[in-house]
């Protein structure tokens, strides 16, 4: 069981006291979390809890709201997922391939952090749109990308790619050649090794870049907008639905919907972390 | 007694220097206003220099009219608030930062210049579209503006309403031309600009509903030739509205200034410079001599038929509106 033991990274180490600071720095955590994140969320809270139970759940039930959530989700749930699978194969020939121009590869994988998102969705709404470099050879075989969900899912799947490989690339770089060595010495396939030692070494940091991707999409507006076509029931986000709500300067509702998205993702993220750990488990580290 | 005359040189230098510095103020404004007050300033710098012998310095914010509302009432120290959408002014009303009297602090409703919806389309105007009803014929495309995310969006809903209203008579009869006209929308766009984009740079739609303002600015930037403005037998009055920030100008004192800068809107000079940028001037002499530009035609406003803005908005655009039954009630 070895190889199991292994691929894990290695034990891990246990929360210990030895290090000085530790009150110090809690103290110093805890204060930057609630000034970054804990305060202004709190401050969501109280704008919706101006609204009465039946204002509140009026204002998160509206049939154009319903069918955001399902596309904001959806869409940002199949974008996570093909860049778990490119993203897994970008990751996969940086770190084990050398070849020339390695570097400027590895520098255009984190543009889409750096793009001002909306300068994103306009490039992608002018390659795709039926006068488009790509969408004139596609409209005429009925394929439309622009200004429909379709457009929706690529420009989160460009907006989401850094993170998938960015989180797997050092994980695939600890992970020891040796280990995949011994599997084909001990008569495994490459498929079988594939499977059955760097798959499972990779795994959860496939999971948290599939959930730091997702998270990133459920909230994207800004690339979004300007490719989705933005129909009622069809191809409206959900941040769109909120600054819809702003423009009627309904604060409230707005903040209402942003709290139903904000516990939706919290919950979403909630079970890949439970998935994770139960994925390092499952791979065999002494715990 | 050194330390005295120090003291006194201190207290003159930065005397001089206060008086050296010229009085600032900031305007808020919507997005496409840019290009109108960016010339506008200047005649007013000059102006306000020659009538006081005082220097004057102008800043401008821009952004969507109702985002610069929200970022007044939530704190943007600007003087005056200049914007395309009379619900935007209301609602800074209603938060206590401007008058609540504030159409009537100005002339005209408080409200300098105007515009109108027209259409534009492909040069030639390949499938005749010559008034509202042509939108609703099956395979034209219509860009227009979501009236949920622009006032532009709104405007041209309420000009295609105030059409069928004026044509058959009933609300119910308008509702169905409104729904009819919106199936042919095949893009809602988020604000004016990113319509006139979907329409002249990704070729999508046969006609464009916008502002007049729109309209030449679209020739200046895409070139002649490339679109036809085509003006409907009626279309609406869209207000301008302008208003003295009280909240800020009690503040930083600036008050008269800010009164000055809004009123010299209404100057010729300045009504000529917003014929220039295709904003309806109200002075009537000017708006004859640039006859050209804006085409008489019949218009209404928006209290005429619906009252005011604020009922419209509550009708029509709110959550459960008419706006939204076109696309949730089958």
């Amino acid at each position: 069981m070895s190889v199991a033991v292994l691929s894990a990274g290695g034990p891990r180490r246990k929360p210990r006291r030895v290090l000085p600071g530790f009150n110090l720095t809690l103290g110093y955590t805890v204060l930057y979390l609630s000034l970054i994140v804990l305060i202004p969320l709190s401050a969501l809270l109280f704008k919706t809890f101006t609204l009465s139970w039946e204002q509140f759940w009026a204002a998160v039930t509206g049939p154009r709201v319903l069918a955001s959530y399902r596309l904001t989700f959806g869409a940002s749930f199949i974008a996570a997922l093909v860049n778990v699978v490119f993203g897994l194969l970008v990751a996969w020939v940086l770190v084990r391939y050398d070849f020339f121009g390695k570097k400027v590869v590895d520098a255009l994988v984190d543009l889409p952090f750096a793009l001002p998102t909306a300068v994103a969705g306009i490039s992608l709404t002018a390659l795709l749109a039926g006068n488009g470099w790509i969408g004139q050879y596609l409209e005429p075989h009925g394929i439309q990308l622009a200004f429909n969900p379709n457009g929706v899912v690529i420009a989160l799947i460009f907006i989401g790619l850094p993170f998938v490989v960015r989180t797997v690339q050092p994980v695939l770089e600890d992970a020891e050649k040796e280990l995949e060595e011994a599997a084909t010495c001990l008569g495994a396939t490459r498929w079988q090794t594939f499977t059955r030692v760097i798959f499972p070494s990779i795994a959860p940091a496939l999971l948290t870049g599939f959930a730091m991707a997702f998270a990133r999409a459920v909230g994207e507006y800004g690339s979004v907008i300007f490719i989705a076509g933005n129909m009622p029931m069809v191809s409206e986000i959900t941040p769109l639905i909120i600054i819809g709500k702003l423009e009627q300067y309904d604060y409230a509702g707005a903040t209402a919907v942003a709290v139903v998205m904000l516990v939706f993702s919290f919950i979403l993220l909630l079970i890949i972390n439970a998935l994770q750990a139960w994925q390092r488990k499952r791979g065999g580290a002494p715990v | 007694m050194k330390t005295f005359t120090r003291l006194a040189l201190v207290a003159a230098l930065s005397f001089t220097g206060l008086a050296a510095q010229a009085q600032t103020l900031l305007n808020a404004s919507y997005d496409v206003a840019r290009e109108f007050y960016k010339d506008y300033n200047a005649a007013f710098v000059a102006h306000y220099k020659k009538t006081t012998g005082k220097d004057v310095k102008i800043d401008q914010a821009h952004g969507g009219s109702s985002a610069q509302a929200r970022a007044v009432n939530d704190g943007l120290d600007a003087d005056v608030v200049t914007m395309n959408t009379t619900t935007d002014v209301d609602f800074l009303a209603s938060t206590g930062v401007v008058a609540k009297d504030w159409q009537k602090r100005f002339p005209n409703s408080a409200s300098p210049t105007t515009s109108t919806m027209l259409f534009l389309t492909r040069n030639g105007n390949p499938k005749n579209i010559k008034d509202w009803d042509d939108l609703i014929k099956p395979g034209v495309q219509v860009i227009v503006v979501n009236p949920k995310t622009g006032g532009n969006g709104r405007m041209a809903y309420l000009a295609a309403w105030g059409y069928a209203k004026k044509k058959w008579g009933t609300d119910a009869q308008a509702a169905e031309f409104i729904g009819k006209l919106y199936k042919n929308v095949p893009v809602l766009a988020k604000g004016g600009r990113d319509a006139t984009t979907i329409f002249l740079q990704r070729n999508i739609g046969d006609v464009l509903v916008t502002f007049e303002s729109e309209v030449v600015s679209v020739d200046r930037e895409f070139g002649t030739g490339k679109v036809d403005a085509v003006h409907p037998s009626i279309s609406i009055v869209a207000e301008n509205p302008i208003a003295v920030v009280e909240r800020t100008v009690a503040k930083k004192g600036t008050g008269e200034l800010a009164k000055a800068y809004l009123d010299y809107l209404y100057s010729e000079e300045a009504q000529e410079i917003a014929a220039k940028h295709a904003l309806r001037p109200r002075n009537a002499a000017v708006l004859k001599k640039y006859s050209a530009t804006f085409k008489p035609i019949q218009l209404f406003t928006v209290n005429e038929l619906f009252g005011s803005l604020a009922e419209a908005q509550k009708v029509h655009f709110n959550d459960g509106g008419q706006f939204d039954k076109i696309y949730t009630v089958k």
